[in-house]
This record gives structure tokens, sequence and C-alpha cells, in this order.
């Protein structure tokens, strides 16, 4: 027997997998990745990657949350005909979310993943900074998914809700930086090796974005503070800690939209 | 199960939306067996009432029983419900068939018991479709199909001939008798008041947020002294109480 989130999930990702935005995303990813390939020439896995990762970085979150957010104003009145069914809210709100985050996690590792395919056997391809990068996407896919969701259940107002959404991600992709560069300048007196430590823990594309230069001999740019990150991380203290954060980024956004899909009025 | 009395029994039921009051309490008994006509200005609280049945909006105060069943997140009670929303959507690129195996799913039945709206609104070669490409009225019959797919106990029909020609307006309302006589009940909130004057048996008038009137059509005639439903709703919206 089949749970009721499962049922709802299937049928979502067929009704997604069709959309022509979903399918746009994941050829627009590929075209660029390729393009990054014939740009660096064979053997440029690394170089490819690094270029992937500041797209990954901007892109995803903005894709994920505009896309998260539309499609749950959309589907109101379907969710409404869906809750008059026997169904519980909470197994709805998960076949909704996931048949939203699957997809687009989906187009990520299809779009930028067949590139790579094509390109085995004709030299290093950097596998290690790649599944890096694709991991550190999907994990932006679920967190921003999720925190449309929560977005788009707090406002009822679609315009407002949009709006919320976009300085979400205006936040944590430029802003946040802005503030982070701006503090370490303020007290450069100090020794900022741990805050730095904790800012960047608490910001999903920073976390991820540390993650992956790590991995690539692009860390010696970082200087000091790169060696600091890498001594840190290098720990399983360091990595526990950075999975945690990526964690609880995916889960308390989920769990609150849980909470308001069970609570609120439709 | 032994079949309830009232497929709706609310006592007080209250619903605010921020500093709107919708529903001031609702003071409701629906016998079974019946087609109940839901009637009532905009904003008297239709909508918001036939929500509180399904368990889309939670109601502040009262206690509202949907066929025996207290409403109080236990979503079982749905399966027995035929529900019509106003105006159906559904994810554009699925088709009809795949919509209606979703709802069969869901409500974990093997098969649909009940295909004759298929037949009567002649949907079966818009089924193979995406939805995207199907007009306003076919996605309309497909909502009413789907109201009635599993022989429910209660049907709640929110408008439901709004979007339809005049050919499947005929065909849905002949089912709908069909419906009753076959024992099932019918929430039918209508502003087509000679539709509600063809297939209600009693009235529910609904005006800011209080049930005003609930009885047969003839009562509300002869209480209002107009021989036509139309003339006697009207006068209830301006005297405000029966």
């Amino acid at each position: 027997m089949k749970s009721a989130a499962r049922k709802i999930l299937g049928y979502q990702l067929r009704d997604i997998a069709r959309n022509r935005w979903v399918i746009a995303y994941a050829i627009v990813l590929a075209i660029l990745t390729e393009a990054l390939f014939r740009l660096g020439g064979a053997g440029a896995g690394d170089r490819v990657v690094l270029s992937l990762l500041n797209v990954v970085l901007i892109i995803v979150p903005l894709v994920a949350l505009t896309f998260g957010i539309l499609y749950l104003y959309n589907a109101r009145e379907f969710i409404e005909l869906l809750l008059a069914q026997p169904v519980g809210r909470k197994a709805m709100f998960a076949g909704l979310w996931g048949g939203v985050a699957l997809p687009l996690a989906g187009a990520l590792l299809v779009g930028v993943g067949i590139p790579f395919l094509f390109r085995v056997g004709s030299g290093p391809l950097a596998a290690g900074a790649l599944f890096i990068l694709l991991g550190t996407g999907v994990l932006l896919t679920t967190v921003f998914t999720a925190l449309a969701f929560l977005i788009g259940l707090s406002f009822e107002d679609r315009t407002a809700g949009f709006g919320v959404a976009m300085v979400v991600w205006l936040f944590c992709a430029v802003v946040y930086d802005g503030l982070v560069l701006l503090t370490v300048a303020i007290f450069n007196d100090y020794p900022l090796e741990t805050p730095l430590l904790v800012l960047t823990m608490l910001n999903p594309l920073d976390l991820g974005r540390i993650l992956l230069l790590l991995r690539l001999d692009t860390a010696a740019l970082l200087g000091y503070t790169g060696a600091v990150f890498q001594r840190f991380l290098g720990t399983t203290l360091g990595q526990g800690m950075a999975l945690g954060a990526l964690v609880t980024w995916v889960a308390v956004p989920l769990a609150l939209g849980v909470r308001r899909f069970g609570r609120r009025d439709f | 199960m032994k079949a309830p009395e009232l497929v709706v029994d609310a006592t007080g039921v209250a619903k605010r939306f921020g500093r709107l009051d919708v529903l001031r309490g609702v003071d409701l008994s629906v016998p079974a067996g019946r087609i109940t006509g839901l009637v009532g200005p905009n904003a008297a609280g239709k909508s918001t009432l036939i929500k509180s049945l399904l368990g889309l909006v939670r109601p502040d105060a009262g206690r509202l029983l949907v066929l025996g069943q207290p409403v109080n997140g236990d979503e079982r009670y749905r399966s027995r419900l035929g529900y019509m929303p106003q105006a159906a959507r559904f994810p554009e690129n699925l088709t009809g068939n795949e919509i209606l195996a979703m709802v069969t799913d869901l409500r974990g039945a093997a098969k649909p018991t009940d295909r004759d709206l298929i037949e009567g609104f002649n949907l079966e070669p818009e089924l193979d479709k995406p939805i995207r490409t199907l007009s306003g009225g076919t996605r309309q019959k497909l909502s009413a199909t789907l109201a009635f797919l599993f022989e429910p106990e209660l049907l709640i029909l929110d408008e439901p001939t709004a979007g339809l020609d005049p050919v499947a307006s005929c065909t849905f309302k002949e089912k709908l008798l069909a419906a009753r006589e076959g024992g099932a009940s019918a929430l039918l909130a209508s502003h087509t008041l000679s539709e509600l004057e063809e297939l209600a048996d009693d009235v529910v008038f609904l005006l800011d947020g209080r049930v005003r009137f609930h009885g047969t059509i003839p009562r509300l005639m002869q209480l209002t002294g107009f021989a036509r439903l139309e003339r006697a709703i009207a006068s209830l919206m301006q005297r405000g109480v029966a």
C-alpha cells in the first residue's frame, strides 16, 4: 500500500517533468556546461566546475525560489481540490514539495551531468569536485524550494510573497557577503577566524562555496583564511558541522512549512 | 456504517479572517436524502461554510459534524464526500485520465464506480489530452465527473452549472436528481435561482454569516408572499431576516 504522499508525488512528477520551464532549465544548464568545456578545451574539468560554481550558487537558488513560489500560488485551486479528498495535510505537503524539488534537482543533474558524461575517458574530469558541485546544487535546491513553500504559505498576496522571495535570494546571494566583508573590514585588528567560520555556516550559499573551493586548488587563493577553513573543515568535527548546518537549512524551513500548511485555511 | 440522519450538523460555527467576521454562529441541520440549496448575497459566508465542511477552513468556534463525523483533521470522512469547486484547476500537463487515476488512487479505490457523467458529457475523447488544451467548459465537466465518481453520500457543489453549456447543464441536473433517488444528499450553492427551484428540496439562506432561513421552497414563498423564488430571496435580502 503506497502512502498518500507517494501517490501525490508520483502524479506531481509526471506533471512537472513535462513542465516546459523545468525542461528549459535543464537545457540551459547543459548548453552552459558544454560551452564552458569548449572554451576550456579537453581536460578542463577543474576549471569548468569552478565556473559552474558561480552559476550554481546564483541560478539554482533563484530558480528554486521562483519556480517553487509560482508553482504553489498557481496550484492553489488544485491543492484545495486534493485536500477535499481523503488525504492528510502532511502527506499532501510532502507530495507537493517533493514534486517541485525532485524535478528541479533532476534537471540540474541532467543538465550539468550530460556534458561531463560525454567526456568520460578524455582527460581528467575532476569527478570529486563535480560530485561536490552537484551535491551542493541538490542541497541548495531542497533548501530554497522549502523556503519558497514557507514564504508562499505565509503570504496570501502573491506580489508580497514573490517580493519576499526575491529579497531572501538577494540577501543570501549578494547582501550577506557584503556584510561579512564589512565585518572583516571593521574588526580587522582582531582574530576573525572563528567568527568567519560561524558566519559562513549561517549562509547555505557561502557554505556550499567554501566546501567546493576547498576541493579545488583555488583554495590557495583564499590565503590564510583558506588555510583556517581547510584545517577546520578537514576535521571530522568540521565536516560534521558543515553537514549539520546544511541539513538544518533544509529541515527548519520544511518543519515550519509543514506546520503552516497543517494549520492554515484554504 | 449506518447512514446518519443529518448530513450536516452545525452548532454555533464561527470563523473570522483578520477583522472580518465571516461566519457568526451558523446553526444548521441538513437532513439526509435531500438536495439543499445554499443561497445568499456575495460575502454572506457561503464559500467559507462549504470550505469548513470540507476541512479546508478551520472554524474558530462551534461544533461541526459532517455525515455524523466531527470535522477535526481526520481525513477519512472525506472519502464519503464528492466536491465540485466553483472553478476547477488541474495540473496543466496531466491528462484527464491521469487526473481520474490520481483521485481514484488517493481514495484507495481500485476503479471509479460511477462513470455515468463521462458518457453523459461525451468526455471520453477528451480524456487523453493534456488539461492545458481543454476548454473551460470541458474542465468543468471533468470536475463534475470527479464529484460523482465514487457514489458519495454527500455531494458538495459550488456553482456547479456556472461554466456548463445548456446541454451539459441538463445532463448534470439529471445526474444530481438520479443520485438523490439513489439515496445521496447534496448541498448546492447557487446564484441561479431557477436552478434551485428546479432541483432543491430545501433552501438555506445565509446572510452576514448566519442562517436566516432554512425550509422548503413553498414555505419560503408562503412566508414572503412571493410566488417566485427570485422575488422571495430578494425580499429576504432586503428584510435581512425571515
